[in-house]
């Protein structure tokens, strides 16, 4: 974690993907699904998690382990529980009135709903990307600025922060001359690149993804799952997901969630099933998996 | 039908355009359509010819007391100099009143609305109390806070007959229309700003303070403004807070004696001289400009800043 330490003056030397500023993102990386992960040691550990929203319990009982430097997907129908799952990652559920989180969620072994864990400095470590873009109505470089001003941050060269961030976003030959603009002048999928760019420039070491390309078009789309791939040599990601395609295609383990009616006539998300992508999208364990992934969906 | 073959006559197709525009064209300009759309017009009219012969009426009576001596001149208590008279006094008491208003009813109103619209969770009765005690004090008529003003700020707590009661009062009076507005300013502020900065870490000060406040700013200058230009029309709590007595200096500080627009053309009017009455209307026209420009103001700061997402 030292490599995270935001006083860290040399601000080369850190984790941080600082490829050259020219030149478009290229994809060096192998196939997600058979690249080697012997090392994945846990970042994120979840044990029996439920969340609630006043006495409504939107997802129950769920287990599973987030390894490091991983993709993982959280697939399923409307309603089944992974965004709130996500959420409840870096305490952004906390924002929600009546939330609440059963279960233990660790982050490297804390726990991350301890009493004297405060939620502003979870989201510094574990950053959120959401459904919509989400710039905020100022400059780019400013969107970029943000988090390391509001944090407090004594950097030496925010010019060359600024950069760093957008280059590992993929966006930086595409906007280094309009710096100063507004970010909303941008187009949907340039305005979510910057968002991502925004959430590299606290440092985080996960990034949640909720949605992220739901609102964009396909060639968008297609840039932001390379930058998801070049970023998880740095970044453990989660995304939630609807497309199962963009499941297949980006993660390197994909989690199933589907709505249980419980007898009452509730419902309820469950965990489904969670394994390596490929054997979820070839030979699931669940018949319920292998339904909506074929499109059966029951 | 006969005249549907591919090779119809000249005449034929002529028979089948009549048709079409008949079927076209049948439901124009039915009389309910026509009668609804003039009742709504004559509505309009009847709103706005009562504005355009208030400000006509004025205007031709105060024409030619609309010079300097307008704002040059104090008032005068004498009939011989009737025709000399100004209302300086009335309008720099005006500014100092609305001056102090606008820094009272301003950081208050808003502070307020931050802490309902960011702050309070609506599921708690107290919160649910404040927010319908806001909608009533609205509504409360302007002579109440008069008289609130009167017995409490002037008399029990001993500010008198001056400056910073009538700014205490008009902000009272005013607060809730500053808290109503600034608090739809905040809500319309997309709710994805906000879990933004939350989501990079920022506390719940740092998100109000550098992204919600800038944000909001264009609704809630545009409150303001419509609320201040309120509280510059009021006459009714002024007439018990002392506005009413016969000023003849401008205002030097919080504690002074003062007198305002709206209350000196109130006076005015209740002269007998004819020049009494023109220097009322030409007063009339001056208040009348100063609230065209400060909601114009507002209108154009809202249609500058409108849709910023």
């Amino acid at each position: 974690m030292s490599s995270h330490d935001p006083k860290d003056p040399d601000m080369n030397d850190t984790t941080v993907n600082t490829r050259p500023a020219a030149g478009p993102v290229t994809l060096t990386i192998p196939n997600p699904s058979q690249r080697e992960r012997a090392n994945s040691e846990p970042v994120l550990q979840l044990q029996g998690v439920s969340v609630s929203y006043g006495d409504y319990q939107a997802v129950r009982g769920v287990d599973m382990t987030i390894g490091r430097n991983e993709i993982t997907a959280l697939i399923g129908p409307s309603g089944c529980g992974k965004s709130t799952v996500l959420r409840s990652l870096n305490r952004m559920n906390d924002l929600i009135p009546g939330a609440r989180v059963a279960g233990r969620i660790a982050y490297h072994g804390q726990d991350l709903y301890a009493r004297d864990v405060n939620p502003i400095d979870v989201r510094r470590l574990i950053g959120m990307v959401f459904q919509k873009p989400n710039p905020f109505p100022k400059s780019i470089y400013d969107n970029i600025a943000y988090g390391p001003r509001i944090l407090g941050w004594r950097v030496p060269d925010m010019d060359a922060l600024v950069q760093q961030a957008l280059t590992s976003a993929a966006l930086w030959d595409e906007v280094k001359d309009k710096l100063k603009t507004s970010a909303l002048a941008l187009s949907g999928g340039q305005q979510q690149r910057l968002c991502i760019a925004r959430t590299i420039a606290v440092r985080p070491e996960v990034i949640l993804m909720d949605e992220p390309c739901s609102a964009l078009d396909p060639i968008a789309t297609g840039k932001i799952e390379d930058l998801m791939h070049e970023l998880s040599r740095s970044y453990t990601i989660v995304i939630v997901t609807h497309n199962m395609q963009q499941a297949a295609r980006v993660s390197h383990r994909t989690a199933f969630f589907t709505a249980e009616v419980d007898p009452a006539g509730v419902r309820h998300g469950r965990l489904v099933e969670y394994d390596d992508t490929n054997k979820i999208f070839t030979n699931p364990a669940e018949k319920r998996t292998e339904d909506y992934i074929t499109g059966r969906f029951g | 039908m006969s005249t549907t073959t591919t090779t119809g006559t000249p005449a034929a197709v002529g028979d089948d355009v009549a048709r079409v525009h008949a079927a076209l064209t049948s439901r124009q300009n039915r009389p309910a359509e026509v009668l609804f759309k003039l009742a709504l017009q004559f509505c309009l009219l009847v709103a706005f010819a009562f504005l355009i012969a208030l400000i006509t009426f004025a205007l031709y009576k105060g024409w030619h007391r609309l010079d300097a001596r307008l704002w040059e001149n104090m008032p005068t208590g004498r009939a011989s100099r009737a025709a000399q008279a100004g209302v300086q006094s009335a309008i720099t008491g005006t500014l100092w009143v609305i001056g102090l208003t606008a820094l009272i009813c301003l950081p208050v109103g808003i502070a307020s609305a931050i802490y309902l619209e960011e702050y309070a969770d609506n599921t708690r009765w107290y919160n649910r109390l404040l927010e319908l005690n806001i909608q009533n004090l609205a509504g409360v008529p302007s002579i109440v806070f008069g008289i609130l003003g009167l017995g409490l700020i002037a008399r029990v707590i001993g500010l008198g007959f001056t400056v910073i009661t009538a700014a205490i009062v008009l902000s009272l009076l005013v607060l809730p229309t500053v808290i109503i507005a600034s608090r739809e300013a905040l809500r319309a502020v997309p709710q994805s700003i906000r879990h933004a900065s939350y989501a990079l870490g920022a506390t719940r000060w740092q998100t109000i303070w550098r992204q919600v406040l800038p944000a909001g700013v264009p609704g809630m200058a545009t409150g303001a403004i419509l609320a201040l230009s309120r509280a510059l029309g009021e006459a009714a709590p002024l007439i018990l807070l002392g506005a009413v007595t016969f000023i003849r200096f401008n205002p030097d500080s919080l504690l002074s004696s003062y007198t305002t627009l709206p209350i000196q053309i109130y006076n005015l009017i209740k002269e007998p001289q004819a020049e009494f009455q023109e220097l009322a209307a030409a007063a009339i026209v001056l208040l009348l400009v100063i609230l065209l420009l400060m909601n114009s103001a507002a209108i154009g700061i809202r249609n500058r800043f409108q849709k910023r997402w």
